[in-house]
């Protein structure tokens, strides 16, 4: 199952559906690192509004992707983790730790427009 | 195989999906609430990719429990693979040999309400979970 990566403007959008399996995400990985090399882009939103588990694989791979486009110059906000996925991530002891979050798509926007509007 | 149980068999990342997915819905259907089915669901995901990781196949089976006065759901992972030869280091936070969060084992732990495991060097691994309804 392929991740859909939208382009708005100087952001990549990657929507994240609810039965990705390991080998997706590793594709996701490569793609949007290759994507923000492509684009130029200045951040990337992964949208997990749909994932209904976020178990350690899942959870790596995030922190992976944030710290690759990082490298890159550019960076990442995880938006839409759901309040249940939150419990069960903490309940096992998993952290996004260095990793901007956002209650949903709406608010990673708003946050990373006025992060780019003050440096512009 | 009964009413109220399903079996997958773990062969890839693939089947961890399946696993996961409907160990949620016969969660759901015994009656769990959709935040503890999450729980289920998060701890089938990362016993089933230890499967994966560590025995490379395995089975997963969910079902149905009757306990004194309670009902809850049990969560069986087995494999034939090469075993765990220390088994409280392999409960302890942060402790992995395959490369992984290490976190797996100690986590499921608390997603449940209880946890058994047992395990042969060079005959494979059962990790039973359960949890209660409320």
């Amino acid at each position: 199952m392929e991740v859909p990566i939208l382009k708005q403007g100087a952001f990549l959008i990657a929507t994240f559906q609810a039965a990705l399996s390991d080998a997706d995400l590793n594709q996701l990985r490569m793609g949007l690192v290759q994507q923000v090399v492509k684009f130029r882009s200045r951040a990337v939103i992964v949208d997990v509004t749909a994932m209904d588990v976020m178990d350690s694989f899942a959870s790596r791979t995030l922190r992976e992707i944030a710290h690759m486009i990082r490298l890159r110059g550019a960076e990442t906000v995880i938006v839409g983790i759901q309040p249940e996925v939150a419990f069960a991530m903490v309940q096992l002891g998993l952290t996004l730790e260095g990793v901007a979050t956002a209650l949903d798509l709406e608010e990673g926007l708003a946050y990373l427009n006025e992060k780019f509007k003050s440096t512009n | 195989m009964s009413a109220g149980e399903i079996r997958v068999a773990i062969k890839s990342d693939q089947d961890i999906v399946v696993a996961r997915q409907r160990g949620r819905a016969l969660a759901a259907e015994l009656g769990f609430s959709s935040g503890d089915a999450t729980l289920i669901a998060t701890a089938i995901s990362e016993l089933a990719r230890n499967i994966v990781s560590y025995a490379r196949k395995g089975q997963i089976t969910v079902k149905m429990v009757n306990g004194m006065d309670r009902q809850g759901i049990s969560v069986i992972a087995s494999d034939e693979g090469p075993g765990i030869p220390d088994i409280r280091q392999a409960l302890r936070d942060g402790f992995s040999t395959s490369g992984s969060l290490g976190l797996g084992l100690p986590g499921v732990r608390r997603l449940m309400d209880e946890f058994e495991i047992a395990s042969e060097p060079g005959r494979g691994t059962t990790v039973t979970v359960k949890k209660w309804k409320p």
